[in-house]
């Protein structure tokens, strides 16, 4: 348990994936202006990483990986080559099938989140977890509390960030550095905020 | 047919005017974390590159064949199987760079700059055209990308390309190192600067307040 407990912690806030890896930077800036929105975009890519981690690790476990094809009797075959292809394929139909899921049964979530949702296919977070998920070789009950745990740093970051945007409208700043210029340094400082963390092991 | 003027325009375009990174904010998830040294960073460059350029040219080949609703499938299995190829390849030649790029190559799938030019130019564009529009705006990528790595490696580690250029304190050198520059956050602070720098050259790019 306590493996899974310091995974967890890990994955929010010392491997931040959007503060020290730099993923899901486009939608992370694009969609930080206002604390409402960030907030709805950050429970989607919770939710999608919950999902799309875990998923992919079965598929890469029981298909891809080198002879993981020997019930079907080819213990020689590696397709791990085709990883990426796979990868994206199965995040693509899985954020499809979300939102279809969401529209039929659950309509209120799917109002709130549906916009975000076509938008997560191309997150470079989801991709860059599942990715991650691979070289590091994680289990099945890892992959889950790794993918929760990226997500929900990934929307701490979103929203903490969209609050700093928020107050800074009141800011005076230099006509060239304003908007996404001021944003990228804010940004920055945050991440050294976060790295502050990387002292932490329990 | 183009003329060599617009084919001149089309490549140079992105590389100031109209930077994918610093003006379009696109592509900037990978762009960051590879640039702690500058052979990383330049044989990152070059992948994108050549993926942005060969997706654009395969995409534009096909476009009038491809049905409208499954489009984004089949941009990204082309894009998808254009960086297999570079991943393998890096792996046969380069394994040491490629272990440090690790999970970063595979992300020029979802990198906004490919599917961004693929959607909204090759997909109404020649194949010429946009085989050099994708080469264009590999350079506007890597221009930032070489720019930021060049700052970090020189001032963070005193070296460039692992070639001693200022010698260090800790060596018997004069230099020393800026700690900082080599954590993951100081390439923000310089992109955040690069882009204030170029704002104020180009004042039609300033955000309204």
């Amino acid at each position: 348990m306590e493996h899974y407990i310091n995974l967890f912690i890990k994955a929010v806030f010392i491997e931040n994936l959007a503060l020290s890896f730099f993923l899901g930077m486009c939608t992370f800036l694009a969609v930080s202006k206002k604390v409402t929105t960030s907030l709805g975009l950050g429970i989607a890519v919770i939710f999608v990483l919950g999902v799309a981690v875990p998923v992919n690790n079965v598929v890469y476990h029981a298909i891809l990986a080198p002879g993981a094809l020997e019930w079907l009797g080819y213990p020689d075959a590696d397709l791990s080559f085709l990883k990426f292809l796979t990868f994206i394929g199965v995040i693509a139909a899985l954020v499809q099938i979300l939102e279809m899921t969401l529209d039929k049964f659950f309509p209120p979530l799917y109002n709130a989140l549906g916009i975000f949702l076509p938008l997560i296919t191309v997150n470079c977070a989801i991709f860059g977890a599942v990715a991650f998920m691979v070289e590091r070789n994680y289990n099945f009950t890892e992959s889950v509390v790794f993918g929760i745990g990226s997500g929900v740093g990934w929307a701490l970051a979103i929203v903490a960030l969209a609050g700093l945007r928020e107050k800074m409208k009141y800011a005076d700043i230099p006509d060239g550095l304003r908007g996404l210029g001021i944003t990228f340094i804010t940004v920055g400082l945050m991440g050294l905020g976060f790295m502050s963390f990387s002292g932490i092991s329990l | 047919m183009a003329n060599a003027k617009e084919m001149k325009e089309v490549l140079f375009a992105p590389v100031f005017a109209n930077n994918p990174i610093a003006l379009q904010v696109l592509g900037i998830c990978s762009a960051l974390a590879v640039t702690s040294s500058l052979k990383n960073a330049l044989i990152m460059s070059i992948a994108l590159t050549l993926v942005t350029a060969f997706s654009s040219l395969f995409i534009s080949m096909i476009r009038n064949h491809i049905p409208s609703s499954v489009r984004i499938i089949v941009q990204m299995t082309i894009i998808a199987s254009l960086v297999i190829v570079v991943d393998q390849t890096l792996q046969a030649f380069v394994y040491a760079t490629a272990k440090e790029l690790s999970v970063f190559v595979g992300l020029i799938i979802t990198n906004c700059i490919v599917m961004g030019r693929a959607e909204a130019y090759a997909m109404k564009t020649p194949p010429l055209m946009s085989f050099i529009d994708g080469i264009g705006n590999g350079l506007g990528y890597s221009v930032v990308l070489l720019t930021v790595a060049f700052i970090r490696e020189l001032f963070g580690k005193g070296t460039l390309f692992d070639v001693e250029i200022l010698p260090l304190v800790s060596e018997g050198g004069f230099y020393q190192p800026m700690g900082l520059l080599i954590l993951p956050p100081s390439s923000f602070f310089i992109i955040g600067l690069f882009i204030w720098v170029l704002r104020t050259y180009k004042k039609d790019q300033v955000e309204k307040a």
